[in-house]
């Protein structure tokens, strides 16, 4: 014998049959508020970053020139780079701590060669970048095939990295003068594309904006960053779905590596030397950045346009703050209260899923 | 009669499966059969290994021994790419949708559609539109109403309106198999319903399905036949019409012995 | 079985002591030193003057270093390791006074610390100081920046570039040094900042690398562009401020001093990068240091002080191709000679 319903769901026969259909039904305003966030990630930083201008623009009279307005995306420019690899790694739930020390090798790598030992410029460049894009590799590597936590495997290449930058420097820096007489073209991206109004734009910046466009497209529009995304929001079902998570993973060392190579390049223009103690702060500030522009921690979710708005509001904040006359300790407690902030929001949002 | 040995072939058989995990045996020389236009129902105490021949079939896990043919064909799935590109979908206990992700991105999560031409090939740019088309009439198909977002993400669904993407997704790309571990384990009495509806209109397309559940009404309403899984291997299938309730669960838990006409090989 | 153990036991342990002898024959004295890091040439440099004269000395040298500035863990694991292995002296530039307690029980247990460069706030916490008398380095830019401008000195625009806002010693007695050489009252000695002169624009924290020197004057420019002074805490934050002033068309008229004399700077002397800069002798540090530590091993003398100074004075000159009358200075040629790195 076989049953069909069973009784006591005889009284459904009356009930509305729609249960799995798409209707926005909580309309609460903390709730459309939440949603507007999730939809569009990049609306938090945006609006922080357009208030925080405005706020200090009252409060520090000189701060709302063109040339101060320019000068923090100036200060900001190799930071914003290194932000787009932080983006992406902390994208699939990973942390990158070495990320300093690829750049500053990598600069190494293309100064020494071109300027100490006369290799013609691409090829040093491309070396360079090829150096950096191999230790992002190592990193990847230990982080997807021998499954160490990238935390642990980043902090140990930090000292790997930076054991052989200061190994292949000899602790020297090479000198402007130097670069400025045998590759002058290393120095390109600290020159200013535009001078508008006063302000100044370097080509830094420029490559800024451009790279940020670049890597929002392949995000957003292609699958390997869709497969990103997936990895870090819930890598068992990006492996059920049929995604090569390993090769991924590698892939976005690689990649961060590769952005990191290149921005070793960008620093020397901004620095206009290359010296084995600069950028030892870049790692924590990239991922202040990438925190403030609404990239969550815990993967999955998260922009690069957002890291460029974090690195952006931090300069304000910096610039603004030091213009108002107010203490430097400020600067560092009003960054990190943004930071509070922005992970208390990042989890306000995930907790309606559970 | 009770169980025939049907002549028809099965679409998928499974024969000898083992599987260890170090000490543990999760498949003791486990076998199914799924036919054509059938709901199988598999049901098994916890820990009969239920979960772990699913995986099999669907790639996510590689047996030790034995082997499974698929339309007669042996097949050999490393990885669950393959089961899918054999034309076998599953909807996992877990749903295996990404929460940050919208409906669109998880209905085509590792066979996604790119343009044409050159935005294609060139600049590798996803077909986002033919996507949510695409996710929209299968999800409409189902009839599961009113999208109001194709893009919203899954973390803003309900249990059930995620079940019915999972399904929706596995019934869309599924073209021998559709096998659904415990689709209603999590949802109300309402939203269970709908699932059951949702699994005969998948039938009614013409794919079998195997249905892994603990529920046993809804297994007795929707199968056809009934696998009853114990200790790692295949006890005996049962006619859903010819045996109680109390007699499968006695059976799936070694309370009674299978009377040898209903024992299978 | 139990007939050989003892013989063998007696064996091993006769071994093991003449071992022991012969180890310690072989070096006399065993000697630490520890630097802030292993990144600034400046410790660098100490480092292998110091590996140099214990070779020469017959003394064996282990060298440790902190990573980062103002990082004094690895510092103290050093101290202690240092105890451990019976070392007779330590040589240390300390990272900030949280070592203080650590090196106390270094000389009770009998060993003579020679703190280099970077004095300890607690006079007990060290036998003796070699160092750069850094406010005097100070002084002699500072006393030569005011001569050079002349009648400007007192409209001057002046940029200070320190470490940080730690108010660590060297850095607090440079920038103060070159205020008071410049002819600027500063209330308190100590810390930086005291100082209300309106002709000071601010104190930026450049970390003592290019990149803070460029990031340090771009903010100083911003908050006031006719800046035409700029101390900087070293020679790398120096290089890093001429590149912002060329950046923005003012390298010509501005005065950029430094401190430290390495051979990069002075470099940067003769190209006019820098107008002067003090010159420090860390090589000599370290050497002195450790002839110290071979002479209390050898009989017990303890280093003494410079004259009317707390500790021991390697000595300072000011390099400058532009010498001023009233302030004495060496030419580049001579700091080339002299420079280390």
């Amino acid at each position: 014998m076989s049953e069909t319903e069973t009784d006591f769901e005889q009284n459904l026969k009356n009930t509305s049959d729609a249960v799995a259909a798409f209707q926005l039904d909580d309309q609460s305003f903390l709730s459309s508020i939440r949603n507007a966030v999730r939809n569009y990630p990049t609306l938090v930083p945006a609006l922080v970053l357009v208030v925080s201008i405005l706020v200090f623009g009252f409060l520090a009279p000189r701060f709302l020139s063109p040339g101060v307005l320019s000068l923090v995306l100036q200060q900001v420019t190799v930071i914003g780079i290194v932000a787009i690899a932080q983006t992406l790694i902390i994208l699939t739930a990973g942390i990158d701590l070495s990320v300093g020390a690829i750049l500053v090798l990598s600069s190494f790598v293309m100064g020494r060669l071109a300027v100490m030992t006369g290799v013609p410029l691409p090829l040093a460049i491309a070396a360079g970048m090829a150096i950096g894009t191999l230790m992002g590799a190592f990193n990847g590597f230990l982080v997807a095939k021998v499954k160490l936590p990238p935390f642990i495997v980043t902090l140990g290449t930090l000292s790997v990295f930076t054991a052989l930058k200061l190994w292949y420097s000899g602790s020297e820096s090479i000198r402007n003068s130097d670069i400025e007489a045998t590759a002058p073209a290393l120095l390109w991206f600290g020159e200013a594309a535009a001078r508008p109004y006063g302000a100044s734009i370097t080509y830094g910046g420029v490559a800024l904006i451009l790279l940020a466009g670049i890597f929002w497209y392949i995000l957003q529009h292609t699958a390997w960053g869709r497969h990103v995304h997936a990895i870090g929001d819930d890598p068992e079902a990006a492996i059920l779905s049929g995604i090569k998570t390993d090769r991924t993973l590698i892939s976005v060392y690689a990649v961060a590596g590769l952005i990191c190579g290149f921005a070793g390049w960008v620093a020397i223009g901004r620095v206009g030397s290359i010296s084995p103690i600069a950028f030892e702060e870049i790692n924590l500030a990239t991922i202040t950045a990438v925190v403030i522009g609404g990239t969550s921690l815990f993967g999955g979710r998260g922009s690069i346009p957002g890291s460029v708005l974090g690195a952006l509001i931090v300069g304000v904040f910096t610039t603004g703050l030091s213009l108002a006359g107010v203490d430097d300790y400020w600067q560092m407690f009003a960054v990190g209260n943004l930071v509070l902030i922005a992970v208390a929001l990042d989890q306000w949002l995930r907790r309606a899923s559970q | 009669m009770s169980n025939i040995i049907d002549p028809i072939q099965p679409v998928l058989k499974a024969r000898g499966l083992m599987k260890r995990y170090g000490t543990v045996v999760a498949m003791n020389g486990a076998d199914l059969d799924l036919y054509p236009d059938e709901v199988l129902g598999v049901i098994g105490d916890n820990g009969a290994g239920k979960t772990t021949l699913i995986r099999a079939i669907s790639g996510a896990t590689v047996p030790d021994h034995g082997f499974i043919e698929l339309d007669g064909k042996t097949v050999d799935f490393r990885i669950p790419e393959d089961a899918r590109k054999a034309g076998i979908e599953t909807v996992y206990q877990n749903l295996a949708l990404a929460p940050a992700l919208s409906i669109a991105d998880n209905m085509f999560l590792g066979r996604e559609l790119r343009k044409p031409g050159i935005m294609g090939a060139l600049f590798r740019k996803l077909d986002h539109k033919q996507m949510e088309t695409f996710a929209r009439d299968k999800l409409s198909e189902l009839g599961l109403l009113t999208i109001q977002n194709i893009n919203q993400t899954i973390e803003t669904l309900s249990g059930g309106q995620r079940q019915g993407v999972a399904v929706a997704r596995a019934a869309a790309f599924g073209s021998k198999v559709v096998i659904m571990d415990e689709p209603t384990a999590a949802l109300g009495v309402k939203e269970s319903r709908r699932v059951l509806d949702l699994i005969l209109d998948v039938k009614s397309k013409g794919m079998p399905i195997i249905l892994i559940s603990h529920n046993m009404p809804h297994v007795f309403e929707v199968c056809d036949r009934i696998h009853i899984h114990r200790l790692g291997r295949r006890l005996c299938t049962v006619d859903p019409k010819t045996i109680t309730m109390s007699d499968a669960v006695a059976l799936m838990t070694g309370a009674m012995e299978p009377p040898v006409e209903t024992a299978t090989v | 079985m139990k007939s050989r153990i003892i013989p063998s036991t007696i064996g091993a342990i006769a071994l093991t002591v003449l071992a022991a002898g012969a180890h310690a024959g072989s070096h006399s004295t065993a000697a630490c030193l520890i630097t802030k890091n292993n990144t600034n040439p400046f410790f660098v440099k100490m480092k292998e003057g110091a590996e140099a004269k214990a070779e020469a000395a017959g003394i064996a040298l282990s060298s440790y270093a902190g990573k980062l500035d103002g990082d004094a863990g690895p510092q103290l694991v050093a101290i202690e390791n240092c105890v451990a292995m019976g070392a007779k002296g330590i040589l240390i530039t300390a990272a900030n006074d949280s070592v203080v307690p650590a090196l106390k029980k270094a000389r009770a247990a009998g060993i003579l610390v020679i703190a280099l460069d970077t004095p300890l706030s607690d006079p007990d916490a060290q036998d003796m100081t070699f160092a750069t008398d850094n406010f005097e380095a100070g002084l002699l830019i500072g006393r030569w920046a005011k001569a050079t401008m002349g009648a400007a000195a007192k409209d001057a625009k002046i940029g200070m570039l320190d470490i940080n806002k730690d108010n660590i010693s060297v850095d607090v007695q440079r920038d103060t040094g070159f205020l008071v050489g410049f002819g600027i009252e500063v209330p308190n000695l100590k810390i930086l900042g005291s100082e209300t002169d309106s002709r000071v624009i601010g104190h930026e924290s450049a970390l003592g690398n290019p990149e803070g020197g460029v990031k340090s004057v771009e903010n100083l420019l911003a908050k006031n562009p006719d800046m035409n002074v700029v101390y900087t805490i070293n020679e790398p934050a120096a290089e890093g401020a001429y590149q912002a002033l060329k950046k923005a068309g003012k390298e010509k008229g501005v005065l950029i001093v430094s401190v430290d004399g390495g051979c990069p700077g002075i470099a940067s002397v003769k190209s006019g990068v820098i107008g002067a800069t003090s010159q420090q002798y860390p090589l000599l540090m370290a050497s002195k240091g450790i002839e110290a530590i071979a002479a209390w091993a050898k009989d017990g003398t303890k280093p003494s002080a410079s004259d009317g100074l707390n500790f021991f004075n390697t000595g300072v000159n000011l390099v400058t191709d532009s010498p001023v009358a009233g302030v004495p200075s060496i030419d580049s040629t001579k700091g080339t000679e002299l420079c280390w790195g």
